[in-house]
């Protein structure tokens, strides 16, 4: 790596990235053998999902009893993984549609891999209401269809709204996503060595040439689906949130949720693309296309955001004082001193307090500094949910019906397996697919070019050549 | 529609600028039917160069997203108050603030779809095993406009119109070859002004 790809000050990319180059060293590691690093990251994160695995089949025949889920705790680690997962999902949203929306160039860099992301994390979150449910096999009753029962699911529950923002999300997710995977396609298309692949990209790609006739109706539907996708992202997680806020549930019960859950997922996926693309740029040696200003302006989200997180948990705190409702001032007593007060320390320190060190340059561009604080806000955020449900349902209104939750070996090897679901997804992902935006990146290179031959200045190159836009 | 025209003229270039001009010259200046133009990337403002319309794809898209809602709304309230009527709490059959989340999910799926299927059925994009295509360096780092040709009179013409305009490399398709699958070309030779190939 040479010192001359390294970006200036005026350019998030350097000047010397030519375009043959960025094709070449995106689709090069889908032609090579994996490296042993790969195949150590892959080998652990698939014996990791295997405890993700494992209790579900075993569940399978003994029943949803192996967990720790009792009453009043019905919900337990279940819905704090789904929570969880579903938030990191939403960064990458944010970043392929919302920053679009707001042209903000720097995406080309990261939304490829931030889309992906987002699908597998859907699919991870997804696997939690399919084990909860108990009886796996019929899961499909989430689903209205025309049955023998004659009945229909229940429309008013917040729960079935769940189902189909969850699917709705991950469709056009997927979608959207495969959109911008067209050209890239074509790409390793016309850059494969023997006929297996030229076959197997040109039906990936369908086809796709790269005629201004085409580029006219690609960019009109991807600008399109980014107004489709922008409000989508902020609707499910407030979808998400009426699970609790719709319910009477002391703690849940409140009007902040769809913002605040909304602000958390895109924190926490926030950190989980960052802890992600540490890990991938140095993988597959791509600091030059994701520079350290890309994880910096990141860096900046995640401090955004975790300032808005901090201010939700302290309104929620004031509102509880201020509604005189006393079981809401129980439940916030409880909080910090009751029996899961660890939990909301944890949250505390991760997501308000270590976010904090971001207001410095210096932690922003270092690379071993935003890694475990993008650890941190992670797992500050999975014990902001664990603190939301667990706390809320372990004592509600009567003393009665209060009870705890313990969570049982089988409960901490899904929530850990979960991880190495994705992990395993996207570790995949990352040879098999071009994992930046090829046609997307070319675009926003700072001199596309060799230089013009018709004698145009290029110092202004910017103005012509915004990436994928259209008026 | 983007299909291969032939037979026609190929300039090669290097860079999107020196495309979108030449594209207007050629559009505006010369006259030339039918331009079409290859890329890796969009080219911002090329569409008015070549005389393009703006794309229709986002018409099936909004339609989807109203025909979505609505089936979403309908099926709810058909379920809830039709089909099978249960009285919940004492609340109306068709409580339609519990409708919106869903009719809303309803209309961006279907809007999703009718976007991604317009888009494919305006580009002819299906999964074809064998693409054809006019050079493999079009999605790598080269630009090319296309100008189709009738007779040789047309063709003379603008091969000394992309000369004058300096192409890197002046190609002639002349014919598909459907049995191939593959284009014919001839290559037309550069002014001769040192002009790298």
């Amino acid at each position: 790596m040479s010192l001359a790809l390294e970006p200036d000050d005026k350019h998030l990319l350097s000047p010397a990235i030519k375009m043959d180059r960025v094709t070449e060293d995106i689709l090069a590691p889908m032609g090579r053998f994996p490296s042993l690093p790969w195949h150590l990251a892959f080998g652990l994160a698939q014996g990791v999902a295997l405890l993700l695995l494992a209790p579900v089949a075993y569940q399978m025949f003994f029943g949803l009893g192996i967990y720790g889920i009792t009453n009043p705790n019905g919900w337990g680690v279940f819905i704090v993984n789904f929570v969880f997962w579903i938030g990191i999902g939403h960064a990458g949203t944010l970043i392929s549609a919302i920053l679009f929306l707001f042209r903000q160039n720097w995406r080309t860099s990261i939304n490829r891999s931030a889309e992906a992301m987002t699908i597998f994390a859907v699919m991870t979150a997804g696997v939690f209401p399919l084990v909860h449910v108990g009886r796996t096999w019929v899961a499909y009753w989430l689903v209205p269809y025309p049955a023998e029962r004659q009945m229909w699911v229940n429309f008013r529950s917040p729960l079935l709204w769940d189902v189909f923002a969850v699917t709705t999300y991950f469709t056009v997710s997927l979608l959207f996503w495969y959109q911008g995977l067209l050209p890239d396609w074509a790409t390793a298309r016309d850059r494969a060595k023997n006929k297996f692949f030229r076959t197997l990209y040109s039906v990936l790609s369908f086809g796709w040439t790269g005629s201004a006739r085409d580029w006219n109706h690609y960019e009109r539907c991807y600008r399109q689906f980014a107004f489709l996708a922008a409000p989508l992202v902020l609707s499910v997680h407030s979808i998400v949130s009426f699970d609790f806020a719709v319910s009477l549930i002391p703690g849940w019960h409140t009007t902040i949720f769809p913002p605040y859950f909304v602000a958390g997922a895109i924190f926490s996926g926030f950190g989980m693309v960052v802890t992600l693309l540490v890990i991938m740029r140095k993988l597959y040696k791509l600091e030059h296309y994701i520079t350290l200003t890309h994880m910096e302006l990141m860096n900046k989200v995640i401090l955004a955001t975790s300032l808005i997180v901090g201010y939700a948990y302290a309104s929620e705190f004031y509102i509880a004082w201020y509604s005189g409702h006393e079981y809401e001032q129980y439940q916030f007593l409880l909080r910090p001193f009751g029996p899961y007060a660890i939990t909301f320390w944890t949250m505390v320190i991760c997501n308000v307090v270590i976010p904090h060190a971001f207001w410095f340059r210096s932690i922003r561009r270092s690379i071993p500094w935003m890694f475990v604080i993008s650890i941190f806000v992670n797992v500050g955020m999975w014990f902001e949910r664990y603190n939301i449900f667990i706390i809320s349902l372990h004592r509600d209104f009567l003393p009665s019906n209060w009870g705890m939750y313990y969570m049982t070996p089988f409960d901490y090897a899904i929530t850990i397996g979960s991880f190495g679901m994705f992990f395993t997804l996207f570790l995949a992902f990352s040879r098999v697919f071009p994992t930046l935006a090829i046609a997307e990146l070319k675009a926003t290179l700072p001199e596309p070019s060799t230089g013009s031959r018709l004698g145009h200045d290029h110092g202004h190159a910017d103005h012509a050549h915004k990436p994928a836009e259209v008026h | 529609m983007a299909r291969v025209r032939v037979p026609a003229v190929l300039g090669f270039y290097d860079d999107a600028h020196d495309l979108s001009e030449v594209a207007g010259k050629a559009n505006h200046e010369k006259g030339f039917k039918d331009l079409d133009a290859y890329s890796p990337y969009p080219i911002h403002g090329i569409e008015e160069q070549l005389g393009l319309k703006s794309s229709w794809v986002t018409i099936p898209a909004r339609l989807g997203l109203v025909f979505g809602a609505f089936l979403g709304f309908s099926f709810q309230s058909w379920t809830s108050s039709v089909s099978w009527a249960v009285n919940i709490g004492g609340k109306p059959y068709i409580s339609w603030p519990a409708w919106i989340p869903i009719t809303f999910e309803a209309g961006v799926l279907m809007a999703a779809f009718c976007n991604l299927t317009a888009m494919f059925i305006a580009c002819g994009l299906y999964p074809k095993p064998k693409t054809i295509v006019l050079s493999k360096r079009i999605t790598n780092d080269r630009f090319v406009l296309v100008i189709p040709v009738k007779d040789d009179a047309e063709e003379a013409e603008a091969v000394s119109f992309l000369r004058e305009n300096k192409a890197l490399k002046i190609k002639i398709v002349d014919a598909l070859d459907k049995e191939k699958g593959r284009l014919v070309f001839r290559s037309a030779p550069l002014a001769g002004e040192g002009a790298p190939a």
